[in-house]
């Protein structure tokens, strides 16, 4: 019975993670339906930005975020901007292979300039630390504070959606783009805004995952298969659904693990298919397609 | 304008005379084993397969609007059904071969129960799970050699034809006659009223729905012909390479990303585009590929801007300026006497 307990507990602290993976890219669907393949390859992207920072300017990975996510705020942005916005009128096919596109420079790119070896962003104590419960079970520091900071974006997220005149301005455009243009919104800087405060938590995402576990450059395709799959158990558009969908998976894949260890990322995938073929439309659906 | 002298145009001028090159161009690849070496055969063979593929992924994406990412998977099935059936099961690797790709037409159904919930670019990213899912169970099943994978012996090459010479010009030809096979039935499938639909279905769905197109028959059963076709393809590749493991029958990078690159920078929802698209893919690849990550960054590059710029690709600009059609699939009313109105179709 505590085995299971602790499965679940586990299980649900993953799900943090993937809750966080998944952030920008439900926002960019939810705002400009926008899917974006090179989402994952951004994860991995910012985990190399900040060990860049650490590795010259002394600061720790926390404290890189103060320079990775402007920097990523500002590619993302540029991204919108320059190549996505041009993509949006097309149909399905363009934003797919131009954002395919993009996440194969950026692995290449990230091969040329790192190689394919293994790199870590380190934290010190607080990566080991757990916290006692009774019963025998062990809880995490460092996975409970992502799992808090998952919690603290999307609700940050909500109250930017819902409470100030930029968060109006996205679910107008998310609603009907067109009549928003009309009632005088110029969409195509406020979807490179969108994209800019995506990439914000594309950013943290990617640092506290460099944190966690071992990065390379090809790691970014399984970080976005976890986020999309997070995005459409949780329901397309729905933020708290995203986090529910991320800790499905975790506990899923948690479940996968304990049976055998390598069963852990198809047990993720199985659920994710019993799910769509149960619910397509995941558990708490908002946004229509 | 009288009617007795209208008919239905189904050629062009320039598509007759375009069939009687692409006979003799067909009869000259048939004869490459007496006159090409065995690095000759291996590229033309490579080309073959890659074009079959490409012209299967453009039926899917650019006629029935299924943007799949995960066909890896059924080269990866029928890769590995060859695999399974000559080595353990000691079938006959030719039969063997034959099986494969009905195999992976079947494993198509169940597959398509849960990505057909999906749409768009979601559809497109659930086929990737799928193909994950068959990747990762490949690498814990036992008899398929788990992580490691399975190899080919000498004696089910043997099997094949005792010679090696023989061997290679008999490998090539399947190659050939599979892209043949796959180009010939795409061809007739678009003439035919089925082809209709799915053009209708390509340039829209509801429009065409409303129209009494059944929609999600034509895309189930266009769905589960390419996956059976791309198994085939998957089965004669891995003949070819003697070894399979999950990393290389599912490499979303070999079977999938680099079959949209040519459909895209060819031409899709065209038939000529998917050749285009193969002879530039193959040509980059021979003069860039030592620079390595370099290279494959280029091609990323060249797909974005191909698709800002020039969404239909080579072939469609070439039919916006000079209205040619080497493999009309359309229908042109035309009075009986004049030549053809340009640019209606």
């Amino acid at each position: 019975m505590m085995n299971w307990l602790n499965i679940l507990i586990q299980g649900s602290l993953l799900g943090g993670f993937y809750a966080l993976f998944a952030i920008g890219l439900s926002m960019s669907f939810g705002i400009m339906r926008l899917v974006n393949i090179a989402h994952g390859d951004l994860i991995v992207l910012s985990a190399y930005v900040a060990l860049v920072v650490t590795e010259n300017t002394g600061l720790d990975p926390f404290e890189s975020l103060i320079i990775v996510v402007p920097v990523m705020f500002v590619l993302g942005y540029a991204l919108q901007r320059g190549l996505l916005n041009q993509t949006l009128s097309g149909g399905l096919l363009p934003p797919l292979l131009v954002t395919f596109g993009i996440s194969i420079i950026i692995q290449n790119g990230l091969l040329q300039s790192f190689g394919a070896y293994d790199h870590r962003l380190k934290e010190g104590a607080i990566e080991t630390s757990s916290l006692h419960l009774p019963g025998g079970i062990d809880i995490g520091v460092y996975p409970l504070l992502v799992f808090v900071v998952a919690i603290l974006a999307i609700a940050g997220l909500q109250l930017l959606f819902y409470r100030t005149r930029l968060g109006r301005a996205f679910r107008a455009v998310s609603d009907d783009a067109d009549t928003a243009e009309l009632m005088g919104i110029d969409n195509r800087k406020l979807y490179a805004l969108a994209l800019g405060i995506a990439m914000i938590f594309t950013a943290i995402a990617g640092v506290l995952f460099g944190i966690r576990t071992i990065f390379a450059p090809l790691a970014g395709p399984i970080r976005l298969i976890l986020a999309f799959e997070a995005v459409i158990i949780g329901g397309l558009g729905n933020m708290w659904g995203t986090l529910i969908g991320g800790i499905v998976l975790g506990v899923a894949q948690a479940v996968g693990a304990a049976i055998d260890p390598n069963w852990q990322i198809l047990a993720g995938h199985l659920a994710f298919l019993a799910i769509l073929i149960i619910r397509p439309s995941g558990l708490f659906p908002r946004t229509r397609e | 304008m009288n009617l007795d002298t209208v008919r239905v145009e189904r050629g062009t001028k320039a598509s007759r005379i375009f069939a009687v090159v692409a006979v003799l161009l067909l009869a000259a690849l048939v004869a490459m084993p007496w006159w090409g070496d065995a690095g000759d055969m291996r590229l033309a063979g490579e080309m073959a397969y890659y074009v079959a593929l490409a012209q299967l992924w453009n039926l899917l994406a650019g006629y029935a609007g299924l943007v799949s990412v995960g066909q890896q998977a059924f080269v990866g099935l029928g890769g590995y059904a060859l695999f399974y059936l000559t080595g353990q099961m000691n079938m006959n690797v030719y039969l063997a071969l034959l099986i494969a790709g009905p195999f992976a037409g079947l494993m198509a159904i169940p597959v398509s129960f849960a990505v057909f919930r999906l749409r768009g670019a979601y559809f497109a990213i659930g086929t990737w799970v799928v193909s994950e899912v068959f990747a990762l169970l490949a690498s814990l099943i036992a008899v398929l050699g788990a992580g490691s994978g399975l190899s080919l012996t000498v004696s089910i090459l043997r099997e094949v034809s005792p010679d090696r010479g023989s061997r290679d010009a008999i490998l090539y030809l399947m190659s050939l006659g599979v892209a043949v096979l796959v180009f010939a039935v795409v061809y007739l499938l678009l003439r035919s009223r089925h082809g209709l639909a799915l053009t209708a279905i390509r340039d829209s769905e509801p429009a065409s729905a409303s129209l009494g197109v059944n929609t999600f028959r034509t895309k189930f059963i266009i769905y589960i012909a390419t996956a059976a076709c791309t198994g085939l393809i998957g089965g004669l590749v891995f003949l070819q390479k003697l070894r399979i493991s999950p990393e290389a029958g599912f490499s979303i990078n070999d079977w999938t990303v680099v079959v949209i690159f040519m459909v895209v920078i060819g031409g899709i929802g065209t038939l000529e585009g998917p050749f285009i698209g193969m002879l530039v893919y193959i040509v980059l690849r021979e003069l860039l590929a030592n620079y390595g990550t370099i290279y494959l960054m280029l091609m990323g590059a060249i797909a974005i801007a191909v698709m800002l710029k020039a969404p239909f690709g080579i072939w469609g600009f070439v039919v916006q300026r000079y209205d040619l059609q080497l493999f009309p699939v359309g229908r042109r009313l035309v009075s009986g006497q004049s030549e053809p109105p340009a640019g209606s179709q």
